[in-house]
């Protein structure tokens, strides 16, 4: 089973052990729109929570997408270099964006759950 | 520009967008619609493919008659480079209005209706063209702002089998051409032109039967509604400079690789404002130009990012860019030295403190499809 977890900046990070998967959430897609390149960080990179870590373009702007956690990355999701368009269609599942293997899981503890997201989601209309 | 404070105006069709589930942006002091549920990407394959439908109401419309007989035409060439005279009767041309220095004002279409002509000016400017025609036509021409009015584009390959499907004489037009006709009993004063490099019309009707006739134009199948982000992105791709962007007051139109729009008489007998550095300019060549840029990778490069020579040094800066959707890629405009403008020079663009070689591509991106007839 894993964890999953929110940021404000609309990141999710899927925890598995000391490693997690980390994409952004179908808000975040839905406020982008139509997603048309991808830039994603070198594997073995050092990211630090609340950095950016990648950039995503959509037809209308470049926007960051920051590291939910402290951590080395250990995988990058090639795919979306090919095919942007999976981050608007499985923002939760195909279109993850890395794994990270935490350096600080007591970060975590920072982050909001679904639940807690979603209720963050409704005070932003 | 209006004030930030200012509530935002609203086109005839703003209902309609509420109701077609718009996502609204501000622009040039309007509540506009963005994108569609659809999305700009599939907006803008649409509009290539079928024919797409865009509110262009906050557009400004005025009429110029000349006063007592003189010719508003005439009068217009004082302010403007283009033949303005040469025009005959349903007959429109692109030109600029320019400042002392010869910098663009605003850029905007001007058809000959007969007794009278019709310009077509950019929202963010309408209100300051208003008072520069006023400042110097006032005596010669009456000017009357049709605010009143909203003005729809419908474009694509499309355009011209469902447009004749109400008011069939739209489809003798030529490119630029301007004509009056009846569209479901309402009389209508289209143009065959547009702002995104496919064949179709400009339409500016009453404001209370925007609505209605915009309405029947969307039950015919083979036409979707079109926000200004697939607006963008279509004339990025058709090469056509976008004012505040591409071309500003401290542009020239020889800059912006207008040269073509300003009329051979007006070449060798100027009269018009900024003349002197214009057809400076034209002789000696302008320091720099606009030209297009096609970035190597998959990367978008976007407005204001450094423009580069192979060996890092400065020579210009991107004004407009963006991916684009039929180009299948990044395609970008920008400033550089007149030097460097020649297609294929090698340059680099720096993005996100990255250089990201690109070269210098020839305008359009995609090839435009206008009825010529």
């Amino acid at each position: 089973m894993s964890t999953v977890k929110f940021t404000e900046e609309h990141e999710w990070i899927a925890v598995e052990g000391d490693t997690g998967t980390v994409g952004i959430t179908a808000y975040a897609q839905e406020q982008l729109g139509d997603v048309v390149y991808v830039e994603l960080p070198a594997v073995g990179k050092q990211v630090e929570k609340g950095k950016e870590m990648a950039v995503v373009e959509s037809v209308k702007a470049a926007s960051e997408v920051y590291a939910p956690v402290s951590g080395t990355v250990v995988a990058a999701n090639d795919k979306l270099t090919a095919e942007p368009a999976t981050v608007n269609a499985e923002p939760l599942g195909g279109g993850w964006f890395v794994k990270i293997k935490l350096s600080k899981p007591a970060e975590l503890d920072g982050l909001m759950d679904e639940a807690a997201y979603n209720k963050y989601l409704k005070g932003l209309h | 520009m209006s004030a930030p404070n200012q509530p935002l105006r609203r086109t005839p069709l703003h209902a309609l967008h509420v109701e077609l589930g718009a996502k609204l942006v501000p622009f040039a002091g309007y509540d506009m619609p963005v994108q569609y549920p659809m999305g700009i990407l599939s907006e803008h394959q649409h509009t290539r493919a079928a024919a797409g439908l865009f509110d262009v109401s906050h557009m400004g419309q005025v009429r110029l008659t000349g006063k007592g007989g003189a010719g508003a035409a005439k009068a217009l060439e004082a302010l403007v480079p283009a033949d303005i005279q040469g025009l005959t009767p349903g007959q429109m041309r692109y030109t600029q209005f320019t400042n002392e220095k010869g910098g663009i004002l605003d850029d905007l279409m001007v058809a000959n209706i007969g007794d009278h002509l019709m310009l077509v000016v950019n929202a963010s400017c309408k209100d300051a063209d208003a008072a520069h025609l006023r400042r110097h036509l006032a005596n010669s021409c009456e000017i009357e702002e049709l605010s009143s009015r909203a003005l729809i584009a419908l474009q694509g390959p499309k355009a011209a089998e469902v447009l004749g499907r109400f008011a069939p004489q739209c489809r003798a037009m030529h490119f630029m051409n301007a004509a009056f006709f009846a569209i479901d009993g309402v009389t209508c004063y289209a143009t065959r032109s547009g702002y995104t490099g496919e064949d179709g019309y400009e339409i500016s009707m009453p404001g209370d039967a925007a609505e209605r006739l915009t309405r029947r134009l969307l039950k015919e199948p083979e036409v979707k509604p079109i926000g200004l982000g697939a607006r963008d992105s279509l004339r990025l791709e058709a090469g056509l400079c976008l004012y505040g962007n591409d071309i500003d007051q401290t542009t020239t139109p020889v800059e912006a690789a207008l040269t073509w729009s300003i009329g051979k008489r007006r070449r060798s007998d100027g009269g018009f404002i900024g003349a002197d550095a214009i057809l400076r300019q034209l002789k000696e060549g302008a320091p720099r130009r606009l030209v297009g840029i096609r970035p190597e990778g998959r990367a978008p490069v976007r407005a204001h990012a450094e423009i580069q020579d192979k060996s890092g040094r400065r020579i210009g800066e991107v004004t407009s860019g963006g991916f684009g959707p039929t180009a299948n890629g990044p395609v970008a405009m920008g400033y550089v030295e007149r030097s460097r403008a020649a297609a294929g020079t090698d340059l680099q663009v720096i993005v996100r403190d990255k250089a990201l070689p690109a070269k210098v591509a020839p305008l359009p991106f995609v090839p435009h499809r206008y009825h010529r007839g």
